[in-house]
């Protein structure tokens, strides 16, 4: 194809999402697009998967069945989602096996939430509150991108999300009108998960690369900074009703924007979480990669299995 | 050796009446564990009554690059519109 070709291609498709259309995945799209999707859809996949291991940790001692009966559903769809978000990855011609090699070889990054421990069950409500909460109010925009298979996805993912919101805030809630230790517990949650919450949402405008590219292929709609202040006017009422205090003296209502005003974020802190060097990184990549390497003997059985039945049925017919 | 487990597609009826509708897609080394699979992954809310799975190599599709060829002949067919017929108001129940 000539470069006149190509840009006349790529024209014809800018314009197409601009009138939003969605594309598929079997539609002419600029390179660029392909890679940026790749990244984006893989990274979100692996968190989704990674994002099991620190609530995993939780499931055999949950306090009681009907915690553990929802810590259970919550982990199972976040497995899901992983997988919702792989095979729409998948169409753009990248294999599981590939993209799995990416994350395991640090090559793909995940969420830096899910670096960090969870050392208390409350840190089981506080990551369904803060943890989840973050992830809806970046993933609803996301419902109306201009992928096909990634929006679809997306429409899933965020109908099964509230759910996992909702059983975070209700744990929160227990812990909160409980014994003075309890409330504790879930005041020491928020005060260590709270600040990792609020750099979830990505760097500061002005340090995020990708974004005017993006916001024209609909991969975001709104930048990290309105996200974040998005995510933080929703919250404070919430830890209100809780009775808990948000672990940030400069927070303060704003009557003239309407929202509040908040404090200095550590990006040091960020930047060496995704850099590797998180309490946990290492933890989850190893977990990741023992969980790959040990079912591989599984996985090839099953695909002997099958093969053999598949014969055996030939030879039946035959 | 290696080899991977094929891809799946998978539709689900929703509920009698409905037809079934593609879900989404996963891999299972055969028919039995995609039906497996799908079950867990895809009705775990009570979104379907049935299901089918069939491997994603079995589907021909059409492609896009011949949209124009397949979908464009449709489109000056306004005679198979019923709006394209004029007949006078006092025809009713037409
Ligand atoms: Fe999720
Ligand atoms: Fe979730």
């Amino acid at each position: 194809m000539s470069e006149k070709e190509v840009k006349n291609l790529e024209e014809i498709f800018e314009a197409r999402i601009a009138r939003d259309e969605k594309i598929e995945p079997k539609d002419w799209m600029p390179e660029k697009y392909r890679q940026t999707h790749i990244r984006q859809m893989s990274q979100h996949a692996h968190s989704e998967i990674v994002g099991m291991l620190p609530e995993g940790n939780w499931i055999t001692r949950a306090p009681s069945l009907r915690r553990k009966a929802a810590l259970l559903a919550k982990v199972q769809d976040e497995a899901g989602h992983g997988l919702y978000l792989y095979s729409a990855c998948e169409t753009l011609g990248i294999s599981r096996d590939e993209l799995y090699e990416q994350l395991h070889s640090g090559k793909a990054k995940y969420s830096s939430i899910f670096n960090y421990p969870t050392v208390t069950w409350a840190d089981m409500g506080a990551v369904g509150w803060l943890v989840d909460g973050a992830a809806i109010i970046n993933q609803v925009p996301l419902c109306n991108t201009s992928f096909g298979p990634y929006a679809r996805a997306m429409v899933r993912v965020c109908k099964e999300e509230s759910f996992h919101q909702r059983q975070g805030f209700e744990i929160m809630l227990t812990l909160c009108r409980g014994s003075e230790e309890q409330k504790a517990m879930a005041q020491d949650a928020l005060n260590r998960w709270w600040w990792p919450s609020l750099m979830m949402l990505g760097p500061t405008d002005a340090e995020s690369i990708h974004t005017e590219q993006s916001m024209k292929w609909k991969l975001k709609r709104k930048s990290n900074d309105e996200l974040r202040q998005q995510f933080i006017d929703q919250t404070v009422p919430q830890a209100d009703l809780l009775g808990l205090t948000i672990p940030d003296p400069d927070l303060k209502f704003n009557k003239e924007t309407g929202s509040y005003d908040f404090g200095e974020i550590n990006w040091d802190e960020f930047w060496q979480v995704v850099k590797g060097h998180g309490p946990c990184n290492k933890e989850r990549m190893s977990a990741r990669v023992n969980a790959w390497n040990n079912g591989e003997w599984v996985r090839d059985a099953a695909m002997a299995h099958a093969e053999k039945n598949e014969k055996r049925k030939v030879a039946k017919a035959s | 050796m290696k080899k991977n487990w094929p891809l799946w597609e998978i539709f689900v009826r929703s509920k009698n009446g409905l037809e079934h509708r593609h879900f989404g897609s996963l891999h299972a080394a055969d028919a039995e564990m995609a039906m497996e699979n799908a079950r867990d992954v895809y009705t775990r809310r009570n979104e379907g009554v049935s299901i089918w799975v069939v491997e994603s190599k079995n589907i021909t599709a059409s492609n896009p690059a011949d949209n124009g060829e397949m979908f464009e002949p449709a489109q000056d067919k306004v005679y198979r519109h019923p709006t394209f017929y004029d007949l006078p108001d006092e025809v009713k129940h037409m």
